[in-house]
């Protein structure tokens, strides 16, 4: 089973060794967004592949539970086939509003896609810098605003902030998304120090998403306390999207234990007063 | 074989961004005039969503803008 | 020519401790607590001042993960055998010294074997000798043959006997001995000049110089620190730290701890001149973990049940149990009351610490490891 065929593993030995499922059957850690529960915490998207036929197996592999897909006009030259085509029905399809220079585009986008039977997910992704593909947390905040408002869930694609994470908290989305580095730069967190800061202070669930590389960086994301990673770059441009995608669900398995596992040691010391020296009191 | 009402009822639209002649004729049949697989397609008129059991209904008037979208891969 | 401790130690002598110690803010101590790099003298100071006191919890938690990090969830046990009370010195703070008068106890090679089975019995595998100074009594001769025996019985030999020469030592380490103890008692020499009137011990340079002649003879632990109670304690807790650093610079294959013996108003005797109370103890346990992650501490059974307990969490990496503190009160003679050099606080059994830190989460040590 070494060599690629089309849609299957390349390598399904490998691949057996750990059972994803396994670790979704004791998920009494389960991802809430929006009153949703989800059991993976990896949410993927379907932009950059080399072929759309990849996506179910890549899906299948990673356990991911929610993946973007983007709104555009249909080429009549393309031909292309719808890509929810290539969605299970089990996966939450999260339609985002990428294209959208301002809060008005975003909120037509997302309405657009509601209507076309996509749900009440929105990722909000308003990008006015086309060097760095950075997000205008102002255009998103407003957006935030409106959608929550008509029932959407909203989860914002923001520039780390923790002001702006305040009031996407208070203006109604449902998480928060701030990007790990620039989208498609695989940098990673360049944005560790803001996350972390967000992760601590934010009531709402934390998605790191954006320029996650390598497993290890959704790893570390996760033992920082995030909720949940989006990953698309890195896995729809690797050479095996497929392991790709498992290789990530591991690391962000691995990284949220470890995560579980120091909460439960800070919570062995976490009472009101002093607990390790407060006998001295 | 060009059909005769082309000739006398051309109207010009903006199908996504560009200027399009067109018949007079409903959403539906634009759609299907363009070549397109009706599932796939979310319409727009003047920046109105149209639902798809309201296409038949729909006519087209000169000037409209119409967008037709559809879901791709995105991040 | 050897380096020695005596060649740094003059500058750290002189410095103005106290004055720092007042000056510092707390802004010093938190630029102390959030350096990721090795901390200096200067952060040692500072976590050592009063201004570190409301500071405690977060150097405890900082404390607290290095300890884990560096020895995991981990107590080594050791236990104390007097073998000879004997003692020539003056040291006024000494329930042994020479001028106090009770029937002195040395302890023949066969009646060691019998304390020595008796501490094994309880599990113990780590042992440390002690003595008062009285070479004519304890010659080279008597204490190697007591290393030899012991080593039948226990994987480690620590020695806390009076200062010796480097030649001395290596043979006690040849027979078998490992680990060397010796407190400075006071880094301060005008109180060690008062404390110390008479006899070898009042060689101040030769005691300081004890530990790294230990080293040079090839022990592989060292044990030092303070008397608290002699001289002013944040002072000598910084000096004495600072002996630790550069006994680890300058030996890093041997493992260096430091003990925080503390002197306690006990009834009849001399109040000590300076009180550390418990916020003091942990303050200073907690500073020295910073200062030094890889640092032993090991406290002693003068401490109490109770307190002990709470240090389990605070850094300690060694303790003592099931301690006798006087010449053949394990078997010997464990019917009387033999003279006891200090009051042991902590009278639970071997078996009872071991629950004890079984129940705190920590795994007891019996035997850490031993020379092959």
């Amino acid at each position: 089973m070494s060599s690629r065929m089309g849609t299957q593993w390349s390598c399904s030995v490998l691949l057996e060794a750990v059972d994803v499922t396994e670790y979704r059957k004791t998920a009494n850690d389960a991802l809430l967004l929006g009153g949703v529960r989800f059991s993976s915490r990896l949410l993927t998207g379907t932009g950059k592949f080399a072929s759309r036929e990849l996506i179910a197996p890549m899906l299948a592999a990673s356990g991911s539970e929610m993946i973007t897909v983007a709104l555009r006009r249909v080429d009549p030259k393309a031909g292309e086939q719808d890509i929810l085509r290539y969605i299970p029905p089990s996966v939450q399809v999260l339609p985002n509003t990428s294209g959208a220079r301002t809060a008005e585009e975003a909120v037509r986008i997302a309405r657009i896609a509601r209507e076309a039977g996509c749900g009440d997910f929105i990722k909000i992704e308003v990008i006015t810098d086309n060097r760095y593909l950075l997000p205008d947390n102002a255009e998103t905040l407003k957006a935030t605003e409106l959608l929550a408002k008509e029932g959407f869930i909203v989860l914002p694609y923001m520039m780390p902030d923790i002001t702006v994470s305040k009031q996407l908290h208070d203006a109604g989305a449902a998480a928060v998304m701030p990007l790990g580095s620039p989208i498609g730069s695989n940098r990673g967190l360049e944005m560790k120090a803001m996350i972390k800061r967000i992760i601590e202070s934010s009531k709402l669930p934390v998605v790191v998403d954006a320029g996650i590389g390598r497993p290890s960086q959704a790893a570390e994301a996760m033992e920082l306390g995030a909720d949940a990673v989006l990953v698309n770059t890195a896995i729809a441009t690797s050479s095996d999207p497929v392991m790709a995608g498992k290789a990530f669900a591991l690391a962000v398995q691995a990284g949220r234990l470890a995560r579980l596992a120091q909460l439960a040691e800070e919570q062995e010391y976490a009472q009101a007063s002093s607990p390790l020296t407060g006998f001295l009191r | 074989m060009p059909d005769c009402r082309y000739f006398l009822f051309t109207m010009q639209i903006i199908l996504n961004g560009q200027p399009v002649d067109t018949a007079d004729q409903t959403l539906r049949e634009l759609i299907a005039e363009q070549g397109f697989v009706p599932d796939a397609i979310v319409a727009e008129v003047n920046f109105e969503l149209i639902k798809k059991e309201h296409w038949q209904q729909h006519v087209l008037q000169d000037g409209d803008t119409v967008e037709l979208l559809s879901f791709v891969g995105g991040g | 020519m050897n380096m020695s401790f005596l060649d740094v130690f003059p500058r750290l002598e002189g410095f103005d401790v106290d004055r720092h110690l007042q000056a510092a803010t707390p802004a010093d101590v938190e630029r102390a607590l959030r350096r990721d790099e090795q901390l200096d003298r200067r952060d040692l100071l500072c976590l050592l001042a009063p201004a570190a006191q409301p500071y405690l919890e977060e150097m405890a938690r900082k404390a607290r993960q290095l300890t884990l990090q560096h020895f995991g969830r981990v107590i080594s046990l050791y236990a104390p055998l007097y073998i000879s009370d004997y003692c020539s010195n003056a040291c006024t703070y000494c329930g042994f010294h020479a001028g106090v008068d009770f029937p002195r106890t040395k302890l023949t090679l066969e009646q060691i074997e019998q304390e020595a089975a008796a501490i094994a019995a309880t599990g113990i595998r780590h042992i440390l000798v002690l003595t008062g100074e009285a070479p004519a009594q304890t010659p080279m001769s008597y204490l190697t043959d007591t290393v030899r025996l012991l080593t039948e019985h226990f994987s480690s030999i620590a020695l806390e006997i009076f200062p010796l020469d480097e030649a001395d030592y290596r043979t006690l380490r040849q027979a078998g001995a490992d680990s060397l103890t010796v407190y400075q008692e006071t880094y301060d020499r005008e109180t060690y000049k008062e404390v110390h009137p008479a006899g070898r011990k009042a060689d101040y340079v030769y005691r300081l110089q004890t530990p790294e002649r230990g080293a040079r003879a090839g022990f592989r632990a060292l044990n030092i620190g303070p008397l608290f109670g002699l001289a002013e304690p944040r002072r000598e807790a910084w000096l004495a730290a600072l002996h630790a650093r550069w006994l680890e610079e300058a030996f890093p294959d041997v493992e260096i701890s430091l003990s925080l013996p503390r002197m306690t108003k006990a009834a009849g005797a001399i109040p000590p001149r300076y009180m550390v109370t418990d916020k003091d103890f942990v303050q200073f346990m907690l500073a020295w973990r910073l200062f030094m992650p890889r640092l032993g501490i090991t406290i002693s059974t003068r401490e109490a049940p109770a307190f002990r307990d709470r240090l389990v969490h605070l850094g300690a990496t060694r303790f003592s149990s099931g301690s006798k503190t006087g010449v053949g009160e394990y078997a010997v003679r464990s019917q009387e009351a033999a003279p006891e050099q200090f009051a042991v606080t902590d009278n639970r059994s071997v078996e009872e610490v071991a629950a004890m830190l079984r129940r705190s989460g920590c795994q007891p040590v019996f035997k850490d490891w031993e020379l092959v």
